[in-house]
């Protein structure tokens, strides 16, 4: 299992993983750089991707749909922020309309990706934050709660 | 103010929901901990059903959640979200795994391309 760690952080709505693989710098990094090798893992099982813009430098896209078993399509976008070859990527992945605009209701991610040369082989250290109007909204209630609860201890002190 | 933007009835129903002490201490200690109905019922001078009945009260506002687990029904605050949010956090997980996959059986398939 190439997976040496995977954590969620609920409170920042983030993931952070570490994969170590048995290969060098480049060739991890030829699986994002080179569309063709992407597409084989970006989608899940029964919905491969394809990348039909892959435009990475700094302020390009890169437009992909992912074709489910019955001919459906999901449509996405990355707007790439930051990258180094081979070293680092970063990169905003948000769902896309059949223009490849970017839906705005929908949850995006932003993606920084990691590669460091180790004694074996290459390590990855990937984080994800998960972002999205729902998430954000629900965010706000639940300080509205915590607000709340802080309001109904001062009640208290005031019916004593 | 946030409240404001939730409909009146709900503000109604949530100020009634926290009006009663005895509710906002039930509040707080699931706020605290999970506990179970039962043991909410020990720290109150009152029937397991009127302790009960205040759960319900908070439960149906959305400020709590009873869950069954075993023969008991813990009560935890529902923060709304944040069930959600780990949910959707555990997806993207599944998703990364699926795809460090990917990405490992690539690698090897390109060592076998190379040595034959």
């Amino acid at each position: 299992m190439s997976i040496t760690s995977l954590d969620t952080d609920l409170e920042n709505l983030t993931l952070t993983l570490i994969a170590d693989f048995d290969a060098s710098i480049d060739r991890v990094w030829e699986l994002w750089s080179n569309p063709r090798k992407l597409e084989r893992w970006w989608g899940p099982p029964g919905y491969p991707a394809t990348f039909e813009k892959h435009d990475l430098v700094p302020g390009g896209e890169a437009t992909y749909f992912m074709t489910g078993p019955d001919g459906d399509k999901s449509r996405g976008m990355w707007r790439v922020t930051a990258i180094d070859p081979p070293a680092s990527l970063e990169f905003t992945d948000a769902f896309a309309d059949e223009d490849w605009t970017p839906i705005a209701d929908m949850p995006t991610h932003e993606v920084t990706v990691r590669l460091t040369e180790t004694d074996g082989g290459t390590r990855m250290e990937m984080r994800s934050t998960f972002d999205s109007r729902e998430e954000l909204d629900e965010l706000v209630s639940l300080g509205m709660v915590e607000g709340l609860r802080e309001a109904v201890g001062q009640m208290d002190g005031l019916l004593r | 103010m946030v409240v404001d933007e939730l409909p009146d009835q709900e503000v109604d129903e949530l100020f009634h929901a926290l009006a009663d002490p005895t509710r906002r201490d039930i509040l707080r200690r699931c706020a605290a901990g999970e506990p179970s109905v039962s043991r909410l019922a020990q720290a109150y001078p009152m029937s397991f059903a009127a302790v009960q009945k205040h759960v319900a009260v908070l439960e149906r506002v959305g400020l709590v959640t009873k869950e069954r687990r075993g023969r008991e029904q813990l009560v935890h605050t529902d923060a709304g979200g944040v069930g959600r949010a780990r949910q959707a956090l555990d997806e993207l997980a599944r998703t990364w795994r699926g795809r460090v996959e990917g990405m490992a059986d690539l690698l090897a398939q390109g060592t076998n391309d190379e040595r034959s």
